[in-house]
């Protein structure tokens, strides 16, 4: 349009288009080692100020190792432009990636980790009183929220926490002389680390396929429960965002039979103070805090989680736990308790930022995110579903996120969900497909936390019409996707062959360049 | 008032939503609920601090309760200085929020931990080098695990000292299928056919430096079984990596490499071979590699033998793969090139030199444990009584070490501690027990 | 140069918008067009070739004249000498795909009719290409089909050389025109491998949830016990469970097994019957505890009464008069195809359909399973 020497400058400026023009970061960053000169460095060390030691020959480091030797701006601005290159939930309508509960992480409750960064696990208890009362606190709060009577917050994430679930059962039934339950029960919408954490533990796992509304089959659970059941483990509302209304029978089925009731309530945020996990019956349920309580997704962790249990399996919890002795906040080791999880109390730092945030919203607020949690997926799903090509089985109301499928788009244009995604990237938004198998064809999972407005909503959606809309038009041209990204289309054939696979860069070193000039 | 967390809690853009969804009320939406399973009362949690300046007082009411001393704690966890930079680049938004997107827009986070797991493998001298675990607790467990797939055997012999919490760790994880052989002090270590691995620690549990490496490797590679070593990669400016003395797997805790303790929230596990096909198999964890793009002179990212679950005949013991300490991962990449090999170097002569240091000064005081062995950062005093020291050493505003009995108390010294600190400890401890 | 052969069955497809349930045999074909039934298939390969070209512009399409091919690619192209009749029947087929046996790739666009014939061809040339079908026909149950014609060109774009067998099944029409679904295995193809995208995967998500056929078939075997025989069905997952065993047992008969003791290195075990007729299968199931051992035929859920009808009414009964049970085999994704539907039971005799409904037990990887409902064939689709 603008030949050289014609004027572009005429106010008012253009309105936007309807979808954003975005472009992440391109930085054209070299792999660190790249940009290694000898003699340079980042940080300077203490000397000694004391005799060296010198070391027998058998543990003595021989080489040095070849680290990059950079100095400190250029580490700093290498890193930031490796940051600039990512794209995290303060910068997009983060929706698409369904059943992580991607909402907004209060920078005010960062200042609160950082207040506790330099305290040491190992400090004596009364040094450590406001850790220890934040601790309990929050105990007790998520103990009203899912209605058990004691919480461990020491897993390190939701799996972690699904396997300290495991790791009580197991222990439960061999301290009443029932360690020949060996199977455990899940369903196929239930997050697999469910199955796969019963199968660390050593357990036979029996997986409840859907019926034809999408639901798990309890006929099918009746047939599977026994005295070999040791646990039924389920997400409710399952990853397709539909509440079980059978759930109670379910848990009644198994306690029939001598077995435990388990809920993975990482899907827990659009119920908040709306049902509860023990009213339903069951003996133990977890929180994912990096997902219902806010703390960030840091990448992949670290993240925590919260193991909520009834009385009776109270004395197995992880130890420690914190109790209030004489108004002071002491240490314990429960009586029969599975020991340690993972190192120390928890991961502290969110578990201060997961308290500050509940304590920013209090039972009120928390009523209120859920409803809104709600109440934004089904007009999510209304937006959705006006997308000719898309659909959303099953055709229920949802709770906090849905299962769509682009089966339709896909078998008009040969272009397949994951392309679509790619290319909804180009402007400026992730996307989810779905866990493995994918029940429902061609899937995409989107999850609308309180966090986002209407207009989040209502532009996320016409990014999703705009790329379907290209695909009707130049399905080749969805599938080459990405454009607008820090790199291209990435041909991953490499990383299944051992001979070129590369997983560190001295592996790299050795299969590609040593010899090539 | 519409908190400011919660953009469509306002009245008007609710009602609107409401309409354009055709529902009454968000009570539709919970329809297949049963009552009875309805909550009937609000939730009984205390009042909120809906404004940022309540909510600060409140947090720094409880936080001002947290005391601080000179620390010569250690145990697990360890107070390190972390340049400024790593915090700089972890608290990030762009990192610090997000999770896990494609290769493409997610970039950044890719070729971050790709560097973070290549400078590992510089450090380690291995090739594959997974993608941070929860903790050094779970990479110990799953390297057993792994080592128990690879040979089909199902017994591992722990020959160091460990932690009690450790040990806890393991048989937790281990047990139920894997029996767990505890090499008993100053014995002959004795393994046969049935084992899997040997487990070695080092530094140990008292800090003590494993210098029978080698020995070790040829031992258990005789009986068809692997050498896996935990080892704190903070010591390998110095220290020989293990690969250099045959072990098969190593793994351990990066807490050491730039992060804070956060009492106890620092830690981040790694997990290490070579580049052995059949072992790379029974990685549970993610691994990240170079692939190439569409345009020449882009480096792509990706996961390397994504499947590899699928094709390893044992399927026993499967691990599970979830969100663990990823952020740490990046965190520790920057941490390694701000040190680069100089830098390591230099740490692993300050901390040995400063740690052979306290144990003379404090050698005039009290009986120190181990002392013709090499130290690193740790070691072992014995003393009338532990609770006494420590209690008279917290007087004297020191946190003195962790009592790992009644006579026993294991103190920790880092590049942190100048040669002041550790004089003043040993005063103090002199004064304490006087 | 990459070298795409493109085999069109012009009247695959006819019945089905006429409610035919397929177009098998030239009546049928005169029925549909009589109805008012037009080709689709020659559009639907046609988009499949133009898909290909576009994103490999230097591959080479070779095909035969008229409908079965030429009138489908715009492009220029090479032709074989191969005359079709006017009305093309299965012979045709199977003399297309011989005269362009030495493609890289051959590309056929109907359905599971066509799939067969193509099967037959290849199964009597000396170097088979790898095969890819263009979904155009009434029944598409093969496993050799793409998703779609767009994805069929895109699949043959991508292709490297890397196949992997796919099944080929059919239903009986006449059967089919009654109400009744039957399929039946004839045999596999090698199809491109397509490479699962690697996009879609997030940090939170274990990969431990698809169980595979070796996976499956390590657990039938740690669920064996010596001294009862085992009925293996026909098909591949049945076929790595004889596998696992040391043994080599038939694609498409029914063989019968016992497991070896336990000991290190395998467990072995003995083929006491291959490829089985009905009454040698009932000999060989009187005498003793068995118990039967089958996977899914087809995309309807078929478990009994689809190419193993060897596994009679009495078979069935005696089976579970010796206390010995029903297990079937099949991988979660093949279960979730069946969209909450129920396996299915048709033995011939709806009494011992009848007893057989209710949940089974499906082994879907090792030390993974499910509890899947089965009914009779004729209730499920009396409706």
């Amino acid at each position: 349009m603008s030949a050289s020497g014609e004027s572009f400058a005429q106010l008012p400026v253009a309105p936007k288009p309807p979808v954003r023009r975005f472009h992440q970061a391109r930085w054209d960053e070299p792999i660190i080692f790249e940009l290694s000169q000898p003699g340079r460095r980042g940080v300077a060390v203490p000397e000694p100020g004391a005799p060296a030691v010198e070391l027998p020959e058998s543990v003595r480091r021989e080489r040095a190792p070849k680290l990059p030797e950079m100095s400190q701006p250029h580490v700093l601005r290498h890193y930031l432009r490796l940051s600039q290159e990512n794209l995290g939930f303060d910068l997009n309508i983060d929706v698409g990636q369904g059943t992580c509960t991607m909402k907004y992480s209060p920078k005010v409750n960062d200042g609160f980790a950082k207040a506790i960064a330099d305290l040491h696990p190992r400090q004596p208890e009364d040094s450590v009183q406001g850790v220890l009362e934040i601790y309990a606190r929050m105990e007790s709060m998520l103990a009203e929220i899912s209605g058990m009577s004691r919480v461990s917050l020491q897993p390190g994430s939701g799996s972690a926490a699904i396997y300290a679930n495991i790791a009580m059962i197991r222990a439960y039934h061999a301290a009443n002389g029932e360690g020949h339950r060996d199977q455990v029960i899940t369903t196929i919408f239930s997050h697999p680390s469910n199955a796969a954490c019963a199968k660390t533990a050593g357990y036979e796992v029996i997986t409840l396929m859907p019926n034809a509304d999408g639901q798990p089959d309890i006929e099918a659970l009746r047939a599977a429960v026994g005295p070999r059941t040791a646990a039924l483990m389920i997400t409710n509302p399952e990853d397709t965002g539909i509440f079980n209304p059978r759930i109670k029978e379910f848990v009644d089925l198994v306690h029939s039979v001598g077995g435990l009731a388990c809920y993975d309530q990482a899907n827990a945020n659009g119920i908040l103070g709306i049902t509860r996990a023990r009213d339903a019956g069951f003996d133990l349920c977890h929180f994912n805090l990096h997902k219902t309580f806010s703390t960030p997704h840091m990448c992949g962790g670290p993240a925590a989680g919260a193991s909520g249990v009834s009385e009776a399996l109270a004395p197995f919890l992880p130890g420690p736990v914190v109790e209030a002795h004489d108004g002071r906040f002491i240490l314990k080791y429960p009586e029969k308790s599975v020991g340690k999880i993972r190192p120390f109390l928890g991961v502290t730092q969110n578990i201060v930022r997961a308290y500050a945030w509940i304590m920013a919203l209090g039972g009120d607020g928390l009523r209120t995110v859920a409803e809104t949690a709600a109440l934004n997926n089904n007009y999510l799903m209304h937006k959705i579903l006006q997308i000719p090509g898309a659909s959303a089985p099953w055709g229920r109301r949802r709770i906090e996120q849905a299962r769509y499928s682009w089966q339709q788009l896909s078998e008009e244009t040969g272009v397949h969900s994951e392309e679509i995604g790619v290319r909804a990237a180009d402007f400026g938004v992730h996307y989810w497909t779905s866990h493995h198998p994918y029940l429902v064809p061609e899937p995409f999972t989107l999850e609308p936390t309180e966090s986002y407005s209407k207009e989040d909503l209502d532009e996320y959606a016409a990014i999703l019409a705009h790329v379907a809309e290209e695909a009707r038009r130049d399905p080749e041209f969805v599938k080459g996707a990405p454009y607008n990204q820090t790199v291209h289309k990435i041909d991953m054939t490499s990383l299944d062959d051992p001979d070129q696979w590369a997983p560190t860069w001295r592996a790299y070193v050795r299969k590609h360049l040593s010899g090539k000039g | 008032m519409t908190h400011p967390y919660i953009p469509n809690a306002e009245p008007g853009v609710r009602a609107e939503m409401l309409a354009a969804v055709g529902a009454e009320s968000v009570e539709e939406f919970y329809a297949d609920i049963p009552a009875d399973l309805r909550l009937a009362r609000p939730l009984n949690l205390p009042e909120p601090f809906v404004s940022e300046p309540d909510l600060v007082r409140h947090m720094e009411g409880l936080l001002a309760k947290n005391q601080r001393a000179l620390s010569f704690l250690g145990h697990g966890a360890y107070a390190h200085y972390v340049p400024a930079v790593c915090d700089e680049v972890n608290t990030r938004s762009e990192f610090l929020t997000a999770y896990a997107g494609e290769p493409y827009e997610d970039h950044g986070r890719f070729q971050a931990l790709f560097e973070y797991v290549s400078m590992m493998g510089e450090l380690l001298e291995m090739d594959v080098v997974n993608v941070p675990t929860y903790d050094g607790f779970q990479a110990a467990g799953t390297a057993i695990r792994m080592a128990c797939r690879y040979t089909g055997r199902n017994r591992v012999l722990v020959h160091s000292a460990i932690s009690a919490d450790l040990m806890s760790k393991l048989r937790d994880f281990l047990s139920h299928d894997i029996d767990i052989v505890t090499g008993a002090a100053g014995t002959e270590v004795e393994v046969d056919d049935s084992f899997a691995a040997i487990f070695v620690e080092t530094p140990d549990v008292f800090g003590r430096v494993e210098t029978r490496g080698r020995e070790l490797a040829d031992l258990a590679h005789a009986h068809g079984a692997l050498l896996v070593v935990s080892t704190d990669p903070i010591s390998l400016g110095v220290l020989a990596p293990p690969a250099a003395y045959g072990a098969d797997i190593v793994c351990g805790d990066i807490q050491s490499l730039g992060m804070h303790p956060s009492y106890g929230g620092g830690h981040a596990g790694y997990i290490a071979t070579h580049d052995h096909q059949p072992l790379v198999a029974e990685f549970p964890s993610r691994l990240f590699g170079i692939a190439p793009t569409k345009v020449p002179g882009e480096y792509g990212f990706g996961d390397v033998y994504y499947d590899r679950t699928s094709f390893a005949h044992r399927e026993e013991g499967k691990e599970w793969v979830g969100t663990a300490s990823a952020l740490w991962g990046i965190t520790a990449g920057v941490y390694l090139a701000l040190m680069g090999p100089q830098g390591m170097k230099e740490l692993g002569e300050t901390v040995l030199a400063r740690t052979r240091y306290a144990m003379d000064a404090l050698g005039a005081h009290v009986t120190v444990l181990h002392g013709g062995d090499v130290h690193f950062r740790e070691f072992a005093i014995e003393v009338p009584s532990a609770r006494e020291l420590l209690d008279g050493l917290r007087e004297r505003d020191i946190f003195g070490g962790v009592a790992l009995d009644d006579r026993t108390v294991l103190v920790c010294v880092t590049e942190c501690h100048s040669i002041d600190d550790i004089d003043r400890l040993a005063a103090a401890v002199k004064e304490v027990l006087a | 140069m990459f070298t795409v052969g493109l085999v069109v069955n012009p009247v695959a497809g006819l019945g089905g918008a006429v409610g035919l349930k397929g177009s098998d045999g030239a009546d049928v074909q005169r029925e549909a067009r009589a109805r008012g039934a037009a080709p689709r298939s020659g559009e639907r390969a046609a988009v499949a070739v133009r898909t290909l070209l576009s994103r490999r512009p230097d591959a080479r399409i070779v095909t035969v004249p008229g409908a079965m091919g030429e009138h489908s690619v715009s492009a220029p192209h090479d032709l074989v000498r191969h005359q079709p009749r006017a009305a093309t029947t299965s012979s045709d087929t199977r003399a297309a795909v011989a005269a362009l046996a030495g493609v890289d790739l051959l590309l056929f666009a109907g359905g599971d009719g066509t799939a067969r014939d193509v099967l037959d061809a290849v199964s009597g040339l000396a170097t088979a290409p790898p095969v890819l079908g263009i979904p155009a026909g009434v029944k598409v149950y093969s496993g050799c089909f793409a998703l779609s014609p767009a994805t069929a060109g895109f699949v043959a774009a991508a292709f490297d050389g890397t196949t992997t067998p796919a099944e080929v099944v059919d239903l009986d029409e006449d059967l089919y025109r009654r109400g009744a679904v039957s399929p039946r295995l004839y045999g596999s193809l090698a199809v491109p491998a397509v490479r699962a995208a690697l996009s879609g995967r997030k940090t939170g998500s274990s990969a431990t949830s698809e169980g595979t056929v070796e996976g499956i078939a390590r657990e039938a075997v740690a669920k064996m016990r010596p001294g009862t025989r085992y009925v293996l069905g026909p098909g591949a997952t049945t076929m790595a469970v004889g596998r696992e065993l040391g043994l080599s047992t038939t694609l498409l008969g029914v063989d019968v097994v016992e497991r070896g003791g336990a000991g290190f290195g395998g467990v072995g075990g003995i083929v006491a019957g291959a490829d089985v007729s009905e009454a040698e299968l009932f000999a060989l199931v009187s005498g003793g505890p068995a118990a039967l051992v089958l996977s899914v035929i087809g995309g309807q859920g078929f478990v009994l009464g689809r190419g193993n009808q060897q596994v009679s009414p009495r078979v069935v009964d005696a089976v579970r008069d010796g206390g010995g049970e029903l297990i079937v085999l099949a991988t979660q994704q093949k279960l979730a195809a069946l969209g909450g539907r129920p396996l299915l039971a048709d033995t011939g005799d709806e009494e011992t359909d009848t007893k057989l409904s209710g949940h089974v037990r499906v082994i879907t990887g090792y030390r993974e399973s499910t509890i899947y409902r089965i009914c009779p064939a004729s209730k499920e689709f009396s409706s």
